[in-house]
């Protein structure tokens, strides 16, 4: 079911939540709402839910105006930041709630409900821990009994409140993967709220990237990742290198470092790297002239990332850069070494 | 390491002074009313007992403790519900409003009311006109009761209710769960031990209030005298062995009471550690 948010606003007292704001939702895709603390997104994310109600705007699912229709009605699945199970049921009642809940004429019967219940615990592979009470589970496991709980009323709009914020790092990727399944099996569309950039990137259709109220882009992730609207995009999808300077003969200026640029970069003199943007050498070249000293080195991964410091720069620098690179040029803490950038980015200051 | 304030001395005199104080003010006068009460020997406790006005007193006791409870249960359940699960304008003078019978002397509540519902006062006089009578009445003596003991419930709800926050009733209600499912099956159960507390304390005041209720009782034997104003008229009879007759009885719920209270927190702490 497709979801249409039209001019949608909201206040607390003084502060502005949410400004008006328009998104539409295709039925089936799965949307990432990334942004900051206070970006609004869960609060967006409540509205589409009923939970909270909108100052002004419009929801519709599908063809149906929902924007008065109560929480109760709307037929949605809401996965809870901290889960919310019932704390004093099995996980088996925790699951079958939805479906004991229903007015006695649309209930389905006991073996029904036992049938169902089954089938999703199955799904979910919890079906061994149905008589457990949830406090006897671990993270992951009570975040796939809600998940299960959510699905059992066979709603067509699956909203999740940072669904995997509490879990470490290795059951989050697990789990990720395994909602990507559950979606494409199920076919419900599907909205997560989320401040990690990477489990936006990797788990939507398409992100919408938030702050202070307001949509800043919606994109697919690679195009997102490629192309940010603005700073704020850029910089909040991923770590960023600063180089502030004054324009002179093409060439932006700052103590001894330089960087060449075509053109005067923009109102604000300053470009952005990303930190493979940048290749380590041993000496200056003719397009940039960056000094600086090694502070630390941690291989992370598949990369080696090294902390940068410099007198002209205002906030340390990270760079990564491929293993055999690394050996190659048999840095140490405290050695000495020039940048290059590949890339500049520029942006208007907002 | 050695805690703070645990040197061995201060150990030994504190522990000293608690015990001693306790057994001073608290242990001795509760012993000596049963000791009192049974200084004639058996007989005369059970003659006491079974005293037409003592029983009069026994039955307006339970009878009053028998309408607050339910009532304040009730009242107190809708309060903590509505404070803590919606916020609307006047929400924390509401919170404050609550505490006013925690505040005011009973004595000055009972007042209060008798000066309200009397048949000079302004509620009274046009119930005096429809033939109700309120003050120096049992109905009268409920309501007050009911002034005094309404917000053990709340109090005892709001804090808990507020700690657990409303992600709980949320996902119920996205679940389709309707008002009284939502309280029957989510709400309750999570908030089940502070009601039987409060509900005990309720209990226990409701039985021992003198106060206000000895303001608006007009003290009619046989017909408005609950045990604790029983309990000082016998005494301002001479029938010491009967006044504590009568004591001994409010003791013994005193008691009683408070070992379910104490079995009852043990039970919470162990169900806490559980969850923890």
């Amino acid at each position: 079911m497709s979801i249409r948010v039209h001019n949608v606003s909201r206040r607390f007292g003084a502060t502005t939540a949410l400004e008006p704001l328009s998104l539409d939702i295709a039925a089936g895709e799965m949307v990432g709402l990334l942004g900051p603390s206070g970006s609004g997104k869960t609060t967006l994310l409540r509205i589409i839910a009923g939970l909270e109600t909108p100052d002004s705007g419009t929801i519709h699912f599908g063809d149906r105006d929902v924007t008065r229709v109560h929480v109760r009605k709307r037929r949605v699945g809401f996965v809870f930041q901290h889960y919310a199970l019932f704390h004093h049921m099995s996980v088996f009642e925790n699951v079958a709630f939805g479906l004991r809940a229903r007015p006695a004429a649309e209930r389905p019967d006991n073996d029904e409900i036992k049938r169902r219940v089954r089938h999703l615990l199955e799904r979910v592979k919890l079906d061994s821990m149905a008589e457990r009470l949830p406090a006897q589970l671990s993270g992951g496991q009570q975040q796939r009994v809600a998940l299960a709980r959510a699905l059992a009323v066979e709603p067509e709009v699956l909203l999740l409140d940072e669904p995997f914020g509490a879990l470490d790092t290795r059951v989050r990727v697990e789990l990720r993967r395994w909602l990507r399944h559950l979606h494409e099996e199920f076919g419900f569309t599907s909205v997560f709220v989320t401040h990690d950039q990477e489990e936006a990137l990797e788990l939507s259709d398409r992100v919408v990237v938030m702050s202070d109220g307001r949509i800043e882009q919606v994109e697919a992730p690679a195009t997102l990742y490629r192309s940010p609207a603005n700073r704020f995009v850029f910089s909040f999808l991923g770590e960023t290198n600063r180089f502030e300077g004054e324009f002179h003969h093409g060439r932006l200026v700052n103590g001894e470092a330089w960087i060449s640029v075509d053109a005067r970069p923009g109102a604000a003199d300053e470009v952005l790297m990303r930190p493979h943007e940048l290749v380590v050498t041993t000496e200056p070249d003719e397009m940039a002239h960056l000094p600086a000293r090694v502070d630390a080195i941690s291989p992370v991964g598949s990369d080696v990332r090294l902390e940068l410091s410099a007198e002209w720069m205002r906030h340390p620098w990270q760079v990564s850069l491929a293993h055999h690179e690394h050996e190659r040029l048999g840095l140490e803490r405290g050695s000495h070494c020039w940048l290059r950038p590949t890339r500049l980015h520029r942006f208007e200051r907002s | 390491m050695r805690r703070i304030g645990d040197a061995p001395a201060t150990r030994a005199i504190l522990i000293t002074l608690a015990t001693l104080l306790t057994t001073l003010f608290l242990v001795v006068p509760l012993a000596s009313i049963f000791y009192q009460a049974f200084a004639e020997g058996l007989a005369p406790f059970w003659h006491n007992l079974s005293d037409q006005y003592t029983r009069q007193a026994i039955m307006l006791t339970l009878l009053i403790a028998l309408v607050t409870v339910p009532v304040n249960l009730v009242f107190g359940v809708f309060l903590a519900w509505l404070v803590t699960r919606f916020s609307f304008p006047g929400r924390r003078l509401l919170q404050t409003f609550i505490d006013i019978p925690f505040a005011v002397s009973p004595v000055v509540a009972g007042l209060l009311y008798l000066l309200l519902y009397g048949r000079t006062g302004w509620l009274g006089s046009l119930l005096s006109e429809a033939d109700v009578q309120l003050m120096f009445a049992w109905p009268g003596m409920v309501l007050v009761t009911i002034f005094v003991t309404c917000p053990f419930v709340a109090r005892e709800l709001i804090p808990l209710m507020q700690a657990q926050g409303s992600a709980d009733e949320e996902a119920a209600v996205t679940l389709g769960a309707g008002g009284w499912t939502l309280f029957r099956r989510v709400t309750l159960p999570k908030i089940r031990w502070a009601l039987v507390y409060g509900v005990i304390l309720t209990n226990a005041r409701a039985i021992g209030e003198y106060g206000a209720v000895a303001m608006v009782s007009g003290t009619i034997r046989g017909e408005t005298v609950t045990l604790p104003l029983q309990v000082e008229l016998l005494y301002q009879d001479y029938n010491t062995v009967g006044a504590f007759t009568s004591a001994a009885l409010l003791a013994a719920i005193a008691v009683v009471t408070l070992v379910v209270k104490g079995v009852l927190e043990w039970h919470t702490q162990r169900r806490g550690k559980r969850h923890a």
